[in-house]
């Protein structure tokens, strides 16, 4: 093939979704940073001119404990699902083909289904004449009258069911490649089963570790259906404070600024950890 | 060496986790009981008034048709992509590959919140397009991802023999590579379809008036109690189709 007729085809393949992902990912994405800049009108739209009103809007100090709500629910849920996912993880890596066929099935099944589903399904199992509830009080564990719905804490085990299995798949990607020789070495060389795991196996799958983390808590930064439905009035994050603005308040530039803040939050990792991930796909060739 | 039965444990613990809800809400789906606190006994009654809820069947139609429709569109752009992408080693790929990977870590909100302001700054009235240029969008890079896997597998000498046998470029690919990439990329279109049927997020803000998604539709029933029975009902019909087409797909990846 000729050298032209290489760069033709190369661009003819790439055009497709190079023009759908920049007409509607990329220019959307900037039009929200953009929007922030103009001034609301009545009908929910944007008025003429720009301003800088919204952007001293959203210093609000009302906003403070919400992104900081945010941030620690965030953060938290990803522990959690770090904490759990690492042993099922190795365990995964650990077991046969077909026992590990049986089990990425198991964990990526409910993850498929429904995302309302699942959370409604939480909210019946919590619900104070629910199953875990009934249970949980003939046990003698919570007293008579404990809710377990409308809760912060509530909205991390629900942040935390949803975001699991994100957590699972890239660590058990990265697992699945390690050599567990090296554990087997660790311990002839004296090291306890702890001492192996957490000195061995958890910096062997550092890549891993890290797409996980990334993956949970940027998911988790953009959450507001959760907080919604399972939730207290005072467990908003700062999804809700956007859809809230879009959808009862009707003011776009606003809800822009808000979702402006939010992306430059997000996307600023993730370059980070595209471009490593980059750097690595040249790396390994 | 004694190997720690600790992981084997939490990993049992964890799809427990994973499971109970599910169960519930399929124990619930027969449960006489309006609030499924106790079993009260066997019926059939939710699943016979969810029979005869017709606007959960229109959703149902309009999910099905928005969900073909974009998944169809995404794997066509997505095995495009995937094959340039594997392809080609250019800036321009490099360009194009982080274009790909970012809507796969986008949050849904800011997704749904940017292709909004798009669509309300350039006047295009929401509704059936809107959502699905909105599906087809986040589709689009979980097919390319999926083809790519499967792309990485494939022997491109098989491609020069053909040649090599008097094939011309476009009779190999049509003979060669796209039956062997037919798994990889129908795979592909299945994650999309489950990914589009289930979306809630996204759609929510791209819906317009007569767009009643069956999430959306799920999301509305909620707020009545009355079907909130109706809701076990359907989420266990939805939970038994995820499963079918699990094995659907799971099929699909071990066909090599």
């Amino acid at each position: 093939m000729s050298k032209e007729s290489r760069t033709v085809g190369q661009w003819l393949l790439t055009f497709p979704s190079l023009a759908w992902l920049s007409l509607f990912f990329v220019i959307p994405a900037l039009l929200v940073i953009i929007t922030a800049f103009r001034p609301a009108d009545l009908q929910g739209g944007v008025g003429p001119g720009w301003t800088l009103a919204t952007l001293r809007e959203v210093q609000d100090p009302v906003y403070l404990p919400i992104l900081w709500r945010t941030l620690w629910l965030s953060g938290a849920t990803t522990l959690v699902c770090l904490a759990l996912a690492l042993p099922v993880a190795f365990q995964m890596a650990r077991v046969g083909q077909r026992m590990r066929q049986v089990l990425l099935l198991l964990i990526v099944i409910p993850f498929l289904s429904n995302f309302l589903i699942r959370i409604f399904a939480w909210k019946s199992l919590l619900h104070p004449e629910g199953p875990l509830t009934k249970l949980l009080i003939w046990l003698h564990l919570i007293p008579e009258n404990a809710v377990l719905l409308n809760h912060v804490g509530t909205v991390l085990l629900v942040l935390v069911y949803t975001q699991l299995p994100f957590a699972i798949l890239p660590l058990y990607a990265a697992a699945e490649k390690f050599d567990f020789g090296l554990l087997d070495a660790a311990r002839d060389l004296g090291a306890g089963p702890w001492r192996a795991f957490s000195k061995v196996f958890v910096p062997g799958v550092r890549r891993g570790l890290i797409s996980s983390s990334v993956m949970v808590f940027v998911c988790c930064l953009g959450q507001y259906v959760i907080p919604q439905m399972v939730g207290g009035t005072s467990d908003e994050m700062l999804g809700s404070k956007i859809a809230q603005r879009v959808f009862s308040d009707r003011n776009l530039p606003h809800a822009s600024a808000l979702a402006g803040g939010l992306m430059l939050a997000v996307l600023v990792p993730m370059l980070i950890v595209v471009l490593w991930q980059q750097f690595g796909r040249k790396e390994s060739e | 060496m004694k190997r720690s039965r600790l992981p084997a444990f939490i990993t049992l613990g964890v799809i427990l986790f994973l499971f109970a809800p599910l169960v519930v809400l399929v124990v619930n789906s027969f449960n006489a009981s309006r609030f499924g606190g106790e079993w009260e006994g066997f019926t059939w009654n939710w699943y016979v008034k969810l029979w005869a809820a017709g606007e959960v069947w229109e959703s149902l139609w309009i999910t099905l048709k928005i969900a073909l429709s974009a998944s169809l569109a995404a794997m066509v752009f997505g095995t495009l992509a995937a094959y340039a992408l594997h392809r080609f080693r250019s800036w321009l790929q490099n360009v194009h590959h982080m274009l790909i990977t970012l809507p796969l870590v986008m949050p849904d909100i800011l997704m749904g919140m940017s292709l909004l302001a798009l669509f309300v700054l350039t006047g295009v009235e929401t509704g059936l397009l809107t959502i699905w240029i909105a599906h087809v969008s986040f589709c689009l890079s979980f097919v390319t991802m999926v083809v790519l896997g499967r792309l990485q597998d494939f022997d491109f000498t098989l491609l020069d023999a053909a040649r090599d046998l008097g094939a011309s470029q476009a009779t190999a690919v049509k003979m060669v590579l796209l039956p062997l990439l037919l798994p990889g990329v129908l795979a592909g279109g299945l994650l999309a379809f489950t990914l589009s049927i289930d979306d809630y997020v996204i759609t929510f803000f791209v819906s317009g008036p007569g767009t009643t998604t069956l999430p959306l539709r799920v999301a509305s029933m909620m707020k009545t109690s009355r079907s909130l029975p109706m809701i076990n009902a359907l989420s266990t019909l939805l939970i038994a189709s995820t499963f079918l087409f699990a094995a659907l797909s799971s099929r699909l990846q071990r066909h090599v």
